[in-house]
């Protein structure tokens, strides 16, 4: 099954199950949504439940705002990740600090769903990766799932969330990434990372559509005879801190790979992580491959090849750390 | 004004004398608290208010026209008047005021004056202005959709209406015709920018027109009017008829807030002049010339509203803080 197929299984499933599931974006309608992820559901569920909303993208999270705290656990839609920014007011200052701040009282039962990343030729408004903006921010959760069979469990958990969880999926994964999808219902829970690849010599932590670079690297990486363990995180927010040091103090040697840019990214903060509480195992200094620190990927494929972060820049930088 | 025995109806508004008597107590009730924790902030006792002295008329009658056991309201700071309609009692707002751990709005984590309790149908606000207002379409949303037959009143002030948030929860709530009732409390002034640095077109309720539904602009100094248009917009709501924009114009007597003085921007004849429009003692004249009222009864009324506010600040002075031990408690839902 194909990335985008076990996003909309996840939304039917949640949909059919529960009644207070609903969705709501723009063109998510008669549209299906312009990647199609919600392409049958106004058919099926009906518009009272597949809203398409007005081109306002910071009234549409504010709407499924109260939403949530009147009972309901509405998904949004954001058409493109570049697109949230105006409804970021909305996501920081009131989804993430409600339940803080009236001391529990109400809670944000909510997901914002939104692809992101670059590789399509979107230019700067239709590539970014806006997880590290997100995660910076207590309570919020961020998803971003690597594989059709997490990217299904982890949205039908963030539906079941009490919390709101922002669930980034790559667009070009939607349809390149294909993987085992059984039948009927299961989660994955969020805050959990997993081990995608074991090794010796050094850890790849990652997640997102850069998983994939990680495991192609790794590939080639092995046939010189370099061991890699490969992390995939899966949610951004909370960490699961425990994975990646785990692997680090077996392994010595750590690069964090994302597409997002370098400054003050999930890598960073693994990296500090890392820094602290496994100080004493490492062998090498922690590295990061990252987009640079450029406004978004530029819409010429000279230009934007030139930025993105691929498997090849994974196995420079994991032979430097080997032989550090 | 002919004389009432205080059941009939009042001016054609659909209260009678029992009910006017009832805003008038919440009005006295909304001034003295707001008076008095303005008075604690300059003690020292309380470190913030936002006095709503001048818009009780607009705020208590208007939640006055609610179902107030099944609606909602999505408050603003100047909603005092508002909450205690819809059942926070004086001791509430006073732990509230105080910070306390008891405090059922935030339990000491928000500033005072800002709202949300749960179990009253308030939902939680904060100090981001027009946020709330595509968030009441959503709980009037939810509530079309859930069948709860439930009206959802969102209350701001002209300021916020310039804010892109009033825009886009209009436009949602026109195109779904969704049972919410959006209370624009004109007072003239955000802070120090008065409203004709806010828009060339200053009648807020005009904008309901670009949105499909209809506006309406009042006298927000007398309940009675206010009682009339805002009942008339949430039967409209129940009905499935939609929303209302509702402007009630009002004064702002006191600054923004216990941080703001008013002085370096308003001339204190000014203020001298629209303290004459106070609506409490232009209701207090109504309900004597109406019968419903003399100065003994007034008086007694009074006094017992002092009482009760003196009780209450006792009571929330002594209770306890909130246990620093649990600052970091909630970030997360379980």
């Amino acid at each position: 099954m194909r990335l985008i197929e076990a996003v909309r299984e996840g939304l039917r499933e949640e949909m059919a199950a529960d009644p207070g599931v609903f969705l709501i974006g723009q063109d998510i309608g008669i549209n299906g949504g312009v990647f199609r992820v919600t392409d049958g559901l106004l058919e099926e569920f009906g518009p009272g439940r597949v809203i398409d909303s007005p081109l306002a993208e910071s009234g549409m999270v504010g709407v499924a705002i109260g939403a949530a705290l009147n009972g309901m656990r509405p998904v949004v839609e954001i058409q493109f990740a570049d697109f949230i920014f105006p409804a970021f007011n909305q996501l920081v200052s009131e989804a993430a600090r409600m339940h803080y701040r009236t001391n529990g009282e109400f809670p944000v039962p909510m997901v914002i769903r939104a692809p992101y990343g670059g590789g399509v030729r979107g230019g700067l408004y239709h590539s970014q990766s806006v997880e590290a903006y997100f995660a910076h921010v207590p309570g919020l959760k961020v998803v971003v799932p690597s594989s059709p069979y997490d990217a299904k469990g982890l949205l039908k958990a963030a539906i079941r969330d009490d919390n709101p969880v922002l669930f980034f999926e790559h667009k070009l994964a939607y349809n390149t990434v294909r993987g085992e999808v059984p039948d009927g219902d299961y989660t994955v829970p969020i805050g959990e990372a997993v081990v995608r690849r074991e090794g010796r010599n050094l850890t790849l932590i990652s997640y997102g559509l850069s998983v994939h670079h990680c495991l192609e690297a790794a590939e080639t990486l092995a046939a010189e005879g370099i061991s890699c363990e490969v992390v995939d995180l899966r949610t951004v927010s909370p960490l699961d801190t425990r994975a990646f040091l785990e692997s680090v103090r077996k392994t010595g040697r750590a690069c964090i790979v994302h597409e997002d840019n370098l400054t003050g990214g999930v890598g960073a903060e693994v990296a500090a992580i890392i820094a602290k509480d496994a100080f004493e195992y490492l062998d090498a200094p922690v590295q990061r491959v990252a987009a640079p620190d450029v406004p978004s990927f530029p819409y010429s494929p000279t230009l934007e090849d030139a930025l993105l972060p691929g498997p090849p820049d994974i196995v420079r930088v994991a032979r430097e750390l080997a032989a550090y | 004004m002919p004389a009432s025995d205080g059941i009939e109806p009042l001016r054609g508004s659909g209260l009678d004398g029992t009910d006017a008597q009832r805003i008038y107590r919440y009005m006295l009730l909304a001034r003295a608290i707001s008076e008095k924790s303005w008075l604690l902030t300059r003690q020292g006792r309380v470190l913030f208010t936002m006095p709503c002295d001048g818009q009780e008329a607009a705020d208590v009658a208007s939640a006055y026209a609610l179902d107030r056991g099944n609606d909602f309201i999505v408050p603003y700071a100047r909603s005092l008047g508002a909450m205690l309609v819809k059942g926070m009692t004086t001791q509430e707002v006073m732990l509230n005021m105080f910070g306390k751990a008891a405090d059922p709005n935030s339990g000491g984590r928000q500033m005072p004056m800002h709202w949300g309790y749960k179990k009253l149908g308030i939902i939680s606000m904060g100090s981001s202005v027009a946020t709330t207002i595509p968030r009441a379409a959503g709980v009037a949303l939810a509530s079309k959709l859930r069948k709860q037959n439930a009206v959802t009143m969102v209350y701001f002030g002209e300021g916020s209406a310039s804010e892109g948030d009033f825009h886009e929860g209009l436009a949602f709530a026109g195109v779904h015709r969704l049972p919410v009732v959006f209370f624009c409390n004109n007072n003239g002034w955000a802070t120090s920018v008065p409203v004709n640095l806010q828009s060339a077109e200053p009648q807020v309720a005009k904008r309901a027109q670009g949105y499909g539904f209809p506006g309406v602009t009042i006298d927000g100094l007398d309940p009675l009017t206010v009682y009339q248009a805002v009942k008339a917009a949430v039967d409209l709501a129940r009905s499935g008829e939609g929303p209302t924009l509702v402007e009630a114009m009002t004064i702002r007597m006191m600054p923004h807030s216990s941080s703001d003085d008013h002085l370096r921007y308003r001339t204190q004849e000014e203020l001298d002049a629209e303290r004459k429009l106070d609506p409490l003692p232009r209701f207090r004249d109504f309900l004597i010339s109406a019968n419903l009222l003399n100065e003994e009864s007034d008086q007694t009324m009074s006094d017992s509203v002092d009482q009760e506010v003196e009780d209450a600040i006792e009571l929330a002075d002594a209770a306890p803080s909130p246990d620093p031990d649990s600052a970091m408690d909630r970030v997360y839902a379980p």
